[in-house]
């Protein structure tokens, strides 16, 4: 019987599923995430707000005042602003745990010369959690 | 004594088959079904419209959410019809590559499939391991596209992301594994009696009746009729492609069980082909932001049998109108036919027999006199 000898055989490997929120698992390299902006090399010229197809990407202000704000809970993922960015300037991490239950902890603002808040802090890093 | 001969019995819109909203109303004599109405339009999305509001650019991200599995194949389509009107040709190296990405897709989405039916058949130790090998194929996406499900690898004027050797090695070892796998639940669904039982001579649909009713995909090939558009009308790389269009004469669940394991390994064999043969080069070219003027009608073979897009510009940015017709749409006077004179405990393994996606198709509701009734329109207007 192939299903018995598939069964056995199952019985000698690890499980399928992992222990989820003690075990994270592992993205590999390329994983579109959720994108980070590095303000350090943005020249503000609003390329990635027009190429976001959901509209999540927006430009505040204008000048050396200007900040960029991104929308995670319009996000789609879809790297569109990362390839058009002339500067490189905008990542995607590895976070993947970006559900949560407030959409108004859902908007992070970036700006030119140092991180502001706006309603929430800014990610920084790939390791932080993603609860909004 | 004033009663009538035949009761109606609602089934859904709670999850009838699949896990997806649609209703179908039987009309029972005892245990036996004499006539069933479906009536579609529960997840209708406006996604068409959406489209006619968005740059062809960002379309290309609609057309990805039309269905969560055929996203290739409904991605391949659009970036097909808006090419054309573009008059953009593609790299030879990202036909190649869309060609691998829509076979892996149809093994996630057949394997998918097999452990449904199974699941329906009361089966459902094989719906485990079906799903456990398919998570081999979603973690493969995963490397090459950078996400699991929405892939965003196809775009106008070629593909995002390039195969690189590396990554082509990993796939061929991918494909070593799951054949062994396909052959696996060819040899279980052939010799399993349960499985046999349950599928055999169930949801019997005549190669006329298939044919006259336009049934598409393996529902068709399921009856006997060797229709592939991956043949008849070949597109991106499949004209270089060596594969056999399966089919099998038994018209019944299991028939159609056959076709997809028999697909799955053909799928394989494709892989393999384009792999070994992926011409050099680039693989996109950039595409304008505005069409021409023009009206193009684009095809091609989902998992779920023919998906078919239409797109007519005016010459700015955006289609003026954007029509999409996806397979279950077109299986669904079909399965209405396999549905009369069955039983009522076959109901459930029959419908989920056409691999039905009912949100991709769900894109008109006619409205009469106010009250929404979900009639299919002629073929037509369709
Ligand atoms: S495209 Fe790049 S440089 Fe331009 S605004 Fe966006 S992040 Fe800044
Ligand atoms: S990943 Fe896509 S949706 Fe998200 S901000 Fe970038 S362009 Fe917009």
């Amino acid at each position: 019987m192939s299903i018995a000898g598939e069964a056995l055989k199952q019985l000698r490997r690890r499980p399928c599923t992992i222990r989820y929120p003690v075990e994270k698992a592992k993205v590999p390299n390329g994983f579109r995430g959720m994108p980070v902006w590095d303000m350090q090399k943005c020249i503000l010229c609003v390329l990635c707000q027009n190429a976001c197809p959901p509209g999540a990407i927006r430009l505040i202000g204008k000048g050396p005042d200007a900040e960029i704000e991104y929308l995670l809970d319009r996000c789609i993922f879809c790297e569109e602003c990362a390839e058009v960015c002339p500067k490189r300037a905008i990542a995607m991490s590895h976070r993947f745990e970006l559900a949560g239950f407030d959409r108004s902890k859902m908007a992070f603002r970036f700006r030119k010369d140092r991180q502001v808040q706006g309603q929430h802090d800014a990610p920084k890093t790939s390791d932080s959690t993603g609860k909004g | 004594m004033g009663y009538a001969s035949t009761v109606k019995m609602p089934f859904g819109p709670q999850h009838p088959a699949l896990k997806e909203p649609e209703h179908f109303l039987f009309e029972l004599d005892g245990d036996t079904v004499v006539g069933v109405t479906p009536r579609i339009g529960y997840v209708h999305r406006g996604i068409e419209k959406a489209l006619e509001l968005s740059t062809y650019g960002h379309g290309l991200y609609l057309a990805e959410r039309i269905c969560g599995i055929c996203t290739v194949a409904h991605t391949c389509c659009y970036t097909q019809a808006i090419e054309e009107l573009m008059g953009i040709e593609v790299p030879p190296r990202a036909k190649y590559i869309r060609t691998i990405m829509s076979e892996l897709e149809r093994l996630h989405s057949h394997s998918l499939w097999v452990g449904l039916v199974a699941h329906e058949a009361g089966f459902d130790t094989l719906f485990m391991y079906a799903w456990r090998d398919r998570e081999a194929i979603l973690s493969l996406f995963q490397e090459i596209t950078g996400g699991r499900v929405l892939h965003a690898i196809n775009t106008l004027g070629g593909v995002r992301r390039d195969i690189s050797p590396e990554l082509a090695d990993k796939i061929r070892c991918t494909m070593e594994y799951f054949e062994g796998r396909v052959k696996d639940y060819r040899r279980i669904i052939r010799t399993e009696p349960t499985f046999l039982k349950r599928t055999r001579d169930v949801g019997v649909l005549k190669p006329s009746d298939a044919a006259k009713l336009d049934a598409v995909g393996p529902t068709l090939r399921g009856s006997g009729i060797k229709e592939d558009v991956r043949r008849d009308d070949p597109y991106i790389a499949y004209d270089e492609m060596p594969f056999n269009v399966i089919s099998s004469d038994g018209c019944d669940v299991f028939a159609r069980t056959e076709v997809r394991v028999e697909e799955m390994m053909e799928s394989i064999g494709i892989i393999r082909y384009a792999l070994d043969r992926m011409p050099a080069g680039v693989f996109r070219v950039r595409a304008p932001r505005n069409a021409p003027a023009g009206e193009c009608v684009s095809r091609v073979e989902a998992p779920r049998g023919e998906d078919m897009h239409f797109a007519r510009s005016d010459g700015t940015a955006k289609p003026e109108r954007y029509k999409v017709r996806a397979p279950t749409l077109a299986n669904i006077p079909a399965l209405c036919r396999m549905l009369v004179g069955i039983h009522v405990a076959d109901i459930p393994i029959i419908l989920a027999g056409i691999d039905p996606c009912f949100s991709c198709m769900d894109r008109m509701v006619v409205v009469r006199g106010g009250r929404a009734s979900g009639t299919l329109q002629s073929k037509r207007d369709v």
